[in-house]
C-alpha cells in the first residue's frame, strides 16, 4: 500500500460529521443483461462485447458492443439511407417537433436517467439529477426550435445540412454530451452516428428507447458502443461527411491527422487547464464555493475544471485556510447518495493516472493537503486534493489531471496573473473574481480562453457557446455558434 | 545620353523591415533575383508576428479599419506599377476595393458575430469574436496580387498578425504590396511577406508551435501532409479560394469567447 493509500484510508471520520445514508433507490432503471448496437431504427447483435460496470463498487452492470469497423460501416449506411430518404427533405418544422418530442421524453423520465447515469459513471445522484438532465433537456428543446429558422441564424448564407455526422463523446457527462452532439446535428437536418465513451455506454443505449417513444425515423440517429478502436472506424469511414470529438487533446490530434486531406468537416472540443484567479477585493466566502464548483464538481472530470487556481498573494493564507475548511464538509462515497458532493473516479484507468500525477506533484516539491475522509473499500476513489506550493514547471500546472486535484499558485499584479493563465497550451476556460467590474472586463478581454466566468464558474447553458482556443480545440458547441459546424453554405 | 535606371533589390518583409534571407539564398522569378526565404526566415517572421499582434488585436476596430482604409490608399498610389506585376488594372482596382471592403468590416464584426445569450439564470452573458493569433498564409499561385489581397487582409482585419508566403512563380506583386504596408500604419509585424518556394516553407510554418491558424490557398499537392503537421498544435486550418470576399473569410481566423457574469444587488 502506498503513503498515499494509507492516508485515504486511515482516517477516521469524526463522529460528529457522520450523516445517515440517503440513498436514491436503482429500482426505477431496469438494465438488460446484453445490449447490441442501435443501428437503422433496431438492435444490432454486436459481433463483440465487453462489459460495463459501475465505479463506485466495480459490480458488472449489462454486457455491451464492441462495435466492429462491419458494424460501424453498417450505421453509416443506415445514417446515409435515413439522410437521404426523407430526413433532409422533411419540412423543418417537423423535425423541430421531433426534438421538441425527445426534451419532452427527457424530461418525463429523467429520474430514471439520473439514476442510470450515476450508476454507469460514478457522478454524485445530486448532480445529474440537477446539472446533466436538465440541461440536456433544455438543449434538445433550445435546438429543436432553430430547426425552422436556420436562415435568420444564418441570413443570406443559405444553409444546408452537411449529410452524415460521427460524433464521439467523452465519459464525464454521457449524457449531457449526447445532447449537445445530436441536439444540433438534428435540428440542422443532419443523421448522426454516434459513439458514446467505452465506459459509460448505458444511458446512450437507454436514450434509444427515447427515439422510440419520439418516433424518430429509423436511422436518423444510430448508436454504436466500444472502444477507441470504434471510434477510430468511425473517423476513418468515408461515408461520414462530419467528425465531432470531445476528449482528451492527444486523441483530439489524432483524430486530426487522421483527417488530413479527407475533406471531412471537423470540430474537437478537447482538455483544458483552467486558471480560477481570485484578486484580494473578491468575496472571499463565494469565491472558495466557486473554487470548489470549479475542481471538484463530477470530481474534477471536466475539462473546463478550474483546476489552477491562482490567489493574489495577500489573501493567500485566508483563503486557502477557508479552502480546506470547506474540504472537510465535501461528501465522498455513494454516487447514489443524495448527500454526497464527491462521487467515484469514472474507470481504474483514470484512477491511476491521478495517482500518478499526484504522486509527481508531491515528486516535484508541492505540499499536499488531503481533507480526512473514509472512502468506501471497492470502486475507484480519490479524496479531494489541494497542493500548495506549486511552481509552474511542475506536471500538476502544466497537464489535465482530470481529477479532484487542485494546484494552488500566486500572483501580485493583474499582468502577473494574466500571463500565468494564459501561460499553457490550452485554452479552454478561466474564472476571475473581484468586485471590481473594470478589472474584470481588462482580465476578460485578455484571457485566451473560450469561457471566462467571472464570479461564477461551471456555469452552463444551451445558449451559451462553449469551445476552446488553442490545444483545447475548435469550434463551438451550443448557442447559435453551435449550429454553424453543422450546416455548409451556398455563398 | 540615356540613364541607367537604378533597380530594385526584392527582399523579404519581416517585422517592418526588408532583410535578405538570412540565407543569402535567391531564386529567379518573372526575371528576377528574389529572396528564397529559408527556415530561419520563417522563424523570425513569426517571433516578429507574434510579437506584434496583441498590440494590433488591441487596437480599438474604428483605429484597424482607418488603418487598413489607408493600405488601400498607398495601394491606389502605386496602381500603376501594380498593373504591371499582375493581371492588369482591373485586377489593381478590385484588390484595392477589397481592402477597402473589408477596411469596413472591423468595426462591424462583433455586431454581425458575436451574440448575446439569453441563459436560464441570473446571468449577463456575452459572446465576442477575437483573433485567433498569428496566421500563416500560404497565397495563391494566381492572380498574384488580387489573391494575396485575399486572403491576407481577412485575418489582418480580425485582430490577427499574419505571414504570409506570396505566390512562387509571380511574388513580385506581393514585394510591391509589402512596400504599400512599410508605408501604411499598418504596425511592423502585423503583416510579414515571405518569398521562396512553398515546398520549402509550407512544412515549416504548419508545423511551427507558435502559429494558431493555416491558409492553405496555394498548397499545392502537398495540402493533406501540411494539414498533418498542423494537428501537433490543433491549428485552425483554412482551405481559402483565391478570390472570394466575406465575413466569413474573416471568422475564420476568429475564436469567439463567452463572457458569464451573475446578476445581483
Amino acid at each position: 500500500m502506498t503513503e498515499l493509500d494509507k492516508k485515504q484510508i486511515g482516517v477516521p471520520v469524526p463522529p460528529d460529521w457522520a450523516y445517515a445514508p440517503a440513498p436514491e433507490s436503482r429500482d426505477i432503471v431496469r438494465l438488460q443483461e446484453r445490449y447490441g448496437h442501435f443501428v437503422g431504427g433496431d438492435w444490432l447483435e454486436p459481433a463483440e462485447t465487453y462489459t460495463t460496470i459501475s465505479p463506485a463498487t466495480e459490480e458488472p452492470l449489462a454486457e455491451v458492443g464492441q462495435a466492429t469497423p462491419e458494424e460501424v460501416d453498417r450505421a453509416v449506411a443506415a445514417a446515409r439511407a435515413a439522410f437521404e430518404n426523407g430526413w433532409s427533405g422533411l419540412a423543418a418544422s417537423e423535425r423541430a417537433k421531433y426534438l421538441f418530442r425527445i426534451a419532452r421524453i427527457l424530461q418525463e423520465r429523467a429520474r430514471e436517467f439520473a439514476v442510470l447515469e450515476s450508476l454507469n459513471g460514478g457522478k454524485p445522484i445530486k448532480e445529474s439529477r440537477d446539472v446533466d438532465l436538465p440541461l440536456a433537456a433544455a438543449h434538445f428543446f433550445y435546438y429543436a426550435g432553430w430547426a425552422d429558422k436556420l436562415e435568420y441564424a444564418f441570413p443570406n448564407r443559405r444553409p444546408h445540412p452537411i449529410g452524415v455526422a460521427g460524433q464521439i463523446i467523452p465519459w464525464n457527462f454521457p449524457l449531457l454530451m449526447l445532447a449537445w452532439k445530436i441536439a444540433p446535428a438534428l435540428a440542422a437536418g443532419n443523421t448522426v452516428v454516434l459513439k458514446p465513451a467505452e465506459t459509460t455506454p448505458l444511458t446512450a443505449l437507454l436514450f434509444a428507447d427515447v427515439l422510440r417513444q419520439a418516433e424518430l425515423p429509423a436511422g436518423v440517429v444510430n448508436l454504436l458502443t466500444g472502444d477507441g478502436r470504434t471510434g477510430a472506424a468511425l473517423v476513418e469511414h468515408p461515408g461520414v461527411d462530419k467528425i465531432a470529438f470531445t476528449g482528451s487533446t492527444e486523441v483530439g490530434k489524432a483524430i486530426q491527422r487522421q483527417l488530413a486531406g479527407s475533406g471531412k468537416r471537423l470540430t474537437l472540443e478537447l482538455g483544458g487547464k483552467a486558471a480560477n484567479i481570485v484578486f484580494d477585493d473578491a468575496a472571499l466566502d463565494q469565491a472558495v464555493e466557486g473554487i470548489v464548483n470549479g475542481i471538484y464538481f463530477n470530481q474534477g472530470h471536466v475539462c473546463c475544471a478550474g483546476s489552477r487556481l491562482l490567489v493574489q498573494e495577500s489573501i493567500y493564507e485566508p483563503l486557502v485556510e477557508k479552502l480546506r475548511r470547506r474540504l472537510e464538509t465535501l461528501r465522498v462515497g455513494d454516487p447514489l447518495d443524495k448527500n454526497t458532493d464527491v462521487g467515484a473516479i469514472n474507470s481504474a484507468q483514470q484512477l491511476a493516472k491521478i495517482r500518478e500525477l499526484v504522486a509527481s506533484g508531491e515528486e516535484e516539491g508541492a505540499q499536499i493537503y488531503q481533507p480526512p475522509c473514509r472512502l468506501p473499500e471497492k470502486g475507484y476513489w480519490f479524496v479531494p486534493t489541494v497542493f500548495t506550493e506549486v511552481a509552474q514547471s511542475y506536471r500538476i500546472a502544466q497537464e489535465e489531471i482530470f481529477g479532484p486535484v487542485l494546484s494552488v499558485l500566486t500572483f501580485r499584479t493583474p499582468e502577473e496573473a494574466l500571463e500565468k493563465a494564459n501561460n499553457t497550451p490550452y485554452g479552454l476556460s478561466a474564472g476571475v473574481w473581484t468586485e471590481k467590474g473594470s478589472r474584470i472586463l481588462w482580465m476578460a478581454q485578455r484571457l485566451r480562453a473560450g469561457v471566462v466566468w467571472a464570479n461564477t464558474f461551471n456555469r452552463f447553458d444551451p445558449t451559451s457557446p462553449f469551445g476552446g482556443y488553442k490545444e483545447s480545440g475548435f469550434g463551438r458547441e451550443g448557442g447559435l455558434h453551435g449550429l454553424e459546424p453543422y450546416l455548409r453554405f451556398d455563398e | 545620353m540615356t540613364r541607367l535606371p537604378v533597380k530594385k533589390t526584392y527582399k523579404l518583409f519581416v517585422g517592418g523591415e526588408f532583410p535578405r534571407s538570412e540565407s543569402g539564398r535567391t531564386y529567379e522569378a518573372e526575371g528576377q533575383n528574389v529572396a528564397r526565404a529559408s527556415r530561419k526566415d520563417v522563424r523570425d517572421a513569426v517571433k516578429a508576428a507574434r510579437a506584434a499582434q496583441p498590440k494590433w488585436a488591441g487596437a480599438t476596430a474604428y483605429n484597424r479599419g482607418q488603418v487598413l482604409y489607408r493600405l488601400a490608399e498607398m495601394v491606389e498610389a502605386r496602381a500603376g506599377e501594380f498593373a504591371e506585376l499582375s493581371t492588369g488594372r482591373e485586377e489593381v482596382e478590385r484588390a484595392i476595393d477589397r481592402i477597402v471592403w473589408y477596411a469596413g468590416w472591423a468595426d462591424k464584426l462583433a455586431q454581425v458575430i458575436g451574440s448575446s445569450n439569453p441563459v436560464a439564470g441570473p446571468y449577463f452573458n456575452f459572446t465576442v469574436p477575437e483573433p485567433t493569433g498569428v496566421v500563416a498564409v500560404l497565397a495563391p499561385e494566381e492572380p498574384p496580387l488580387l489573391g494575396l489581397v485575399s486572403r491576407l487582409i481577412p485575418p489582418v482585419v480580425g485582430g490577427n498578425s499574419v505571414v504570409a508566403v506570396a505566390s512562387e512563380t509571380r511574388p513580385l506583386a506581393a514585394i510591391e504590396l509589402a512596400e504599400a504596408v512599410a508605408t501604411s500604419d499598418v504596425p511592423g509585424g502585423v503583416i510579414n511577406i515571405l518569398t521562396g518556394y512553398r515546398r520549402e516553407l509550407g512544412p515549416v510554418l504548419a508545423s511551427h508551435m507558435d502559429v494558431n491558424a493555416l491558409d492553405l490557398a496555394g498548397a499545392d499537392g502537398d495540402s493533406p501532409e501540411l494539414e498533418r503537421l498542423a494537428a501537433e498544435n490543433v491549428k485552425r486550418v483554412v482551405h481559402g479560394r483565391a478570390d472570394v470576399q466575406s465575413p466569413w473569410e474573416i471568422a475564420s481566423f476568429l475564436e469567439l469567447k463567452t463572457v458569464w457574469h451573475p446578476i445581483g444587488q
